[in-house]
């Protein structure tokens, strides 16, 4: 059976809590990942929060979680896309983010950063690259 | 339903899996072994445990083909692949060996 890969990008835009859009997010993320798809995600205006390292939702009655996004170099899933502008919008820099990263197995597990900082203009460019792109 | 363990009954959902994570002591892994035909051997809790402890780190079971990446990576190749996996859990490694672990279903598992 021919099997056509295509190029699958997430576009989130939504802060992490609050709604369940985030979530939603990363969950299909991790089930389309187990398709053998090529995915990648994009974090843009408050959609950057969601990767914002730290967090604790103690006051906010939801699962942090966070943690999770680091899960998914393990689903192959190391292309992440995060706007410059929208960090900088919002009093951000690449410090204040995870550092997520995942493992290349053919190069004996050497670590690699999952993270990508890219201009608006760029991140315009990624996205008309894709087959599919989900936004939430 | 329900699973009786050391007198308590610990509330499953309609596949089997523990509904509070909390629930969980070791011998609801037996017991669910039990019900399954299987005797848990050392190489057995080996697995459950990691799946554990990956929940533990990143809050989510692992599908099967993350599972046996992160098995091999931890463990050796000889543990990391399919045949042995299945080998042990033959319901399948993710969601055979989650449910003994008192997980959720394997995120990416349909």
């Amino acid at each position: 059976m021919a099997e056509e890969i295509k190029n699958f990008l997430y576009l989130n835009r939504r802060a992490p809590y609050g709604t369940i859009y985030a979530w939603e997010s990363l969950e299909v993320v991790l089930i389309g990942a187990a398709f053998d798809q090529k995915v990648s995600l994009a974090f843009l205006d408050d959609g950057v929060f969601q990767i914002v390292k730290g967090q604790d939702t103690t006051g906010v009655d939801m699962k942090n979680f966070s943690p999770t996004y680091a899960a998914l170099g393990d689903y192959d899933v190391n292309q992440l896309y995060v706007e410059r502008e929208s960090l900088e919008e919002r009093g951000l820099t690449v410090d204040d983010l995870m550092h997520l990263t995942w493992e290349d197995e053919d190069e004996d597990w050497a670590e690699k950063d999952s993270i990508r900082v890219v201009s608006r203009a760029e991140l315009a460019k990624i996205i008309e690259q894709q087959d599919v792109v989900f936004s939430f | 339903m329900a699973i009786e363990i050391e007198g308590k009954s610990l509330e499953t959902d309609e596949e089997g899996y523990l509904v509070n994570l909390k629930d969980w002591v070791p011998a609801v892994a037996d017991a669910m072994a039990k019900e399954d035909d299987l005797e848990l051997t050392e190489e057995h809790w080996e697995i459950i445990n990691f799946l554990r402890e990956y929940y533990e780190e990143y809050q989510i079971a692992p599908a099967v083909r993350v599972l046996t990446k992160a098995v091999g990576k931890r463990m050796g190749k000889d543990k990391g692949n399919s045949k042995y996996l299945y080998a042990l859990f033959p319901y399948g490694p993710g969601k055979q060996a989650c449910r003994f672990a008192g997980l959720p279903k394997p995120t990416g598992c349909i």
